[in-house]
């Protein structure tokens, strides 16, 4: 199974989302954002970082990349695409996804092991994780409170579409204590904390990441 | 940050040429207002047998500042070259005098490491002072070649209660933060610490790491005739520039308050993209040399690739890219916009070179060419303002023998020793203070605001003792950095503070099982015009000198900044130094903690009643006098030697230098880890025991089935060691007959001091 891992200019977390697809046992296939070209993947990643140093607004210049206009055709058609942190911002900005992400209301940049819990285990990114599952991530943002007005955050909880929510204290003043969504569809997520940091032991606080990336391989497997 | 001249305007200022000077010999100069001194500015007239152009003293002005030409301390430097260029494994790849040292650390990888200062600038504009501190070392390591794989932030302030701490702290936490985070390096360890002389004196010193096969070195030279020299990265503006503007006003010996340089304003998404464009230029083949842009920007890029190669150079100053299109040449050259490089490049590399750039979305222009000649020439529309010898801008600045005398209140300080200091009579509130003090509590405030993650090669970080990072997924191959200073010993002693802040570096890289091979420092001390603090300085090179020829490791580079100092009080004296070292396997790093409930508590090295300068007598009675512990480098190395080999055949579990707070500090901070509790037996006066700063300790802790191995191993190298107990699933520390303290109790107090100190 091809994931495309897409490199705007700024992004950070794109050698460590290839790391964490090749680990689950996925082929991670780099992607140019100045491309009109997915290479034919399966999936695509969204990786962390600060695309365009954040300017303008967290995403919002890399949702014009010519590889953006491929992504949200695919994603129309059920691609999965999982957005991690600025990879969520820019799902926002491209209205892939509902609401947006602000500074965090402590105001400083804030890096650390966050408890979550996943609240919905029927995505393309989350199958293979036990309802509930209690997991342990890295967080690293400074613009990841979660907003979106009363009635789209009363769909989002009606619908299922809460893909995980902070446990032991809300991190960043996200409503309702939202770490990450999902479309309607199933097959597009976005996630602030980190979970290709999260895929040996050595190198983060556990392996409770991986399983987003071995979901999307099964997944596809059962396509 | 504005200077205190009005700003110049090209459209007013007159074209200095080379020819005017000539015809205009008595034509009065303002280098007084540039900061040079009357001999200086003869000595130019000397060496170009001419006044010098308005550019040509722009450039010797920032060339021959105490900031790049390192005239008061480079006679105490030299001395670091005399050390053998020979690091454990073998001879080094680049040394002192390059933008920073390049080791072997094995399997055809190469290590490069530096660590600057940044501290008037950070005072001045907290933010962007620290951020572009990041910046600046970030590149120094990339032009060698090498990707920048992690940076690393000791940072000393002024009380954490004092009002300017509360000004001066987030923003330069956050500055660090916010350039290192969007670069993409993990931030894995560095220092904080709170000390009344660095009010108004805040430390920013920034260290990276960087790692390169061995044919990717590269150097800042300009060689082969006809090559070109490529500008790129971020245009050209009137940042960071000095007093310059005197140039255009015209005005002659002005006084008037000081000028203070203007602060740079840092993009780190620029940086980032610097970064990725230079290493894909460097795996083309396409660079011959290369430097990047900092200190002095274009004066000092010009200078010294050209001084360092085999001919000249011939610049278009007209043709770099500005920000601002009323910047006078003088102002151009003195510029220290960020995120700019400057490489030499073959003809037929230029379009690959270019194309590259444009990938990357990287402005970049041709700005001149290596001539046959030995001059640096610069012109202007066509007319020459700048033609010298470059060595002499570079190289070739002002040497100078500051007086230096041991200050007369040195014999008091030391006199005035800890032993009459009452001792404390209830030890659990003694420990509970002591852990909520600012300079031993939980710095997770600001810690908490660096990615330490990012690229997913961190094996371990802060609160561990030594970053570690792995640089071969395949074999494990990985480098472990710590930096370290203890002002307080070095103020009683600079010689052996000097010593014990090296030995202390050594140690926690040694704990983590790497092993050290190299040295870098950042030399932070108060005005060198004063004869005591020059004293200072001398003892504390020299005491590093010695320190590093006993354990036979290099200095492969560093940085030396002065004048950090309010009125008469300087700071303590601060010699920073950064130990690199290297692991083969990072799966088997040894981590801080203790980990699992039965293991066998130990402790490593010999205690003795050492309490001046330790930061019990500074938190219980704001004591400083007496001499600091005692240096013993040969007992360092043998625990060096016994912690490479546990780590090699998996012995530990946990290790844990002790210094700052000593035996207690270290078993709170272990136990905290996890919270697990541990229970000891000490033998003599517990007090001792507990907060004693004797060095060349380690506390250990070991699975009962490998204690005896370990023991045994720790015999062989003659490092004593002890039993003290074990660890224990009850939450609390206790040590029997003495205390039994609630790990949450400590981890309240001890994790509460900063949060509240920022929460105003």
């Amino acid at each position: 199974m091809k994931v495309g891992v897409v490199t705007f200019p700024g992004s950070l977390d794109d050698v460590d989302a290839a790391r964490a697809v090749t680990l689950a046992g996925g082929e991670a296939v780099p992607l140019w954002h100045g491309d009109h070209d997915l290479r034919g993947v399966d999936a695509v990643v969204l990786p962390g970082g600060f695309s365009y140093g954040d300017y303008l607004r967290c995403g919002a210049i890399a949702r014009f990349a010519a590889v953006m206009t491929e992504v949200i055709v695919a994603a129309g058609r059920g691609m999965p695409v999982l957005g991690i942190c600025n990879g969520f911002q820019i799902l926002c900005e491209s209205h892939l996804l509902p609401g947006a992400l602000i500074r965090n209301d402590h105001r400083r940049f804030v890096c650390k092991d966050q408890r979550l819990r996943i609240e919905n285990v029927a995505t393309a990114w989350t199958s293979v994780y036990e309802p509930g599952a209690e997991i342990t991530i890295v967080l690293k943002n400074g613009e990841g409170g979660y907003v979106a007005d009363q009635s789209t955050l009363d769909a989002l909880e009606g619908e299922g579409r809460v893909v995980a929510r902070y446990l032991d204290g809300n991190p960043n003043g996200s409503a309702r204590e939202i770490a990450g969504i999902v479309n309607a569809a199933g097959n597009v997520v976005g996630l602030m904390p980190h979970p290709e940091h999260c895929v040996e032991e050595l190198t983060g606080p556990g392996t409770d990441g991986l399983p987003f990336f071995a979901s999307v391989l099964s997944t596809l497997a059962a396509r | 940050m504005t200077d205190d001249a009005s700003p110049s305007t090209s459209c007013l200022h007159r074209l200095d040429t080379v020819a005017a000077a000539r015809r205009t010999p008595e034509q009065p100069q303002p280098w007084s207002g540039l900061g040079l001194k009357r001999n200086e500015y003869d000595r130019i007239r000397e060496i170009l047998g001419r006044r010098p152009t308005s550019s040509e003293l722009a450039m010797y002005s920032v060339m021959w500042s105490e900031h790049c030409s390192y005239k008061s301390s480079k006679v105490h430097l030299a001395k670091f070259g005399d050390l053998p260029q020979e690091t454990p494994l073998g001879k080094t790849l680049a040394g002192i005098g390059e933008n920073a040292g390049v080791i072997d650390v094995g399997q055809g990888y190469a290590a490069t490491f530096k660590v600057e200062s940044h501290n008037h600038p950070s005072y001045v504009e907290p933010y962007q002072g620290a951020a572009t501190g990041v910046g600046g070392i970030v590149r120094d390591i990339l032009a060698m070649g090498a990707r920048p794989v992690a940076v690393m932030d000791p940072l000393r302030f002024g009380p954490l209660d004092a009002p300017d701490t509360a000004r001066v702290m987030p923003g330069i936490v956050a500055g660090v933060g916010g350039y290192g985070n969007c670069l993409g390096l993990p931030n894995i360890g560095g220092e904080v610490v709170f000390d009344e002389t660095y009010v108004g004196n805040p430390l920013v010193n920034a260290l990276c790491v960087g790692v390169l096969r061995h044919e990717q070195l590269h150097t800042a030279h300009a060689s082969g005739t006809g090559n070109l020299v490529v500008l790129y990265g971020a245009r050209t503006g009137g940042d960071g520039i000095g007093g310059v503007s005197v140039l255009a006003s015209e005005t002659f010996e002005r006084t008037g308050p000081s000028r203070r340089p203007s602060v740079q304003v840092g993009d780190p998404f620029m940086e980032k993209l610097l970064i990725e464009c230079t290493l894909e230029l460097f795996a083309a083949g396409a660079v011959t040399g290369i430097q990047d842009l900092g200190g002095a920007g274009l004066s000092c890029a010009t200078s010294e690739l050209a001084s360092a190669g085999d001919g000249g150079m011939h610049v278009a100053l007209d043709t770099v890219p500005l920000r601002d299109s009323s910047l006078s040449p003088e102002e151009i050259l003195m510029s220290e916009s960020q995120e700019r490089m400057m490489a030499v490049v073959e003809p037929q590399h230029v379009d690959r070179c270019m194309a590259t750039c444009a990938k990357w979305e990287v402005e970049a222009v041709v700005i001149g060419e290596v001539t046959d000649g030995d001059h640096l020439v610069i012109d202007w529309h066509g007319e020459r303002i700048v033609d010298v010898p470059p060595r002499s801008v570079a190289h070739d600045g002002p040497v100078y023998q500051r007086p230096y005398t041991r200050p007369e209140w040195q014999d008091a300080l030391q006199a005035d020793t800890a032993a009459p200091l009452p001792r404390p009579t209830d030890v659990h509130a003694t420990l509970v203070q002591m852990v909520a003090s600012p300079n031993l509590a939980d710095k997770s405030w600001v810690t908490d605001q660096y990615d330490r993650y990012v690229r997913g090669d961190t094996v371990l970080a802060q609160p561990d003792d030594a970053g570690v990072v792995r640089v071969d997924a395949a074999s494990g191959l990985g480098v472990a950095v710590a930096t370290d200073c203890n002002g307080r010993f070095a103020k009683l002693d600079p010689y052996a503070g000097a010593q014990l802040a090296l030995a202390e570096a050594y140690r926690n890289v040694a704990v983590t099982g790497a092993l050290p091979l190299a040295v870098t420092d950042c030399l932070n001390f108060g005005s060198p015009e004063d004869p005591g603090v020059m004293w200072q300085f001398e003892r504390a090179t020299l005491g590093l000198y010695d320190g590093c020829e006993a354990l036979g490791i290099p200095v492969t580079g560093g940085n030396v900044s002065f004048y950090n100092q309010t009125g008469a009080v300087a700071i303590l004296p601060t010699p920073v130094v950064g130990v690199l070292g290297v692991i083969n396997d990072v799966a088997r790093r040894i981590p801080s903690g203790f980990s699992c409930v039965g293991q066998r508590v130990l402790l490593l090295g010999t205690t003795r009643e050492e309490l001046d300068g330790s930061t019990w007598a500074q938190v219980a009675h704001g004591h400083l006098g007496g001499l600091p512990p005692q240096v013993d480098l040969a007992a360092e190395q043998a625990l060096a030697t016994v912690m490479v080999a546990a780590c090699r055949d998996a012995l530990v579990a946990s290790a844990h230098d002790l210094s700052d707070g000593g035996l207690a500090q270290a078993l709170v901070e272990c136990c905290l880890r996890r919270d697990l509790g541990v229970r000891v037996q000490l033998d003599g006066d517990p007090f001792v025991q507990l907060f004693s700063e004797s060095t060349a300790r380690a506390l250990i802790a070991v699975t009962a089935s490998h204690e005896e191995a370990f023991t045994e191993l720790c015999r062989d190298h003659g490092v004593p060691v002890r039993v003290l107990g074990e660890v224990t699933g009850d939450a609390s520390l206790v040590v029997k007959g003495v205390l039994d303290v609630p790990l949450a109790e400590l981890r309240s107090a001890w994790s509460a001091t900063i949060p509240a100190a920022m929460a105003h």
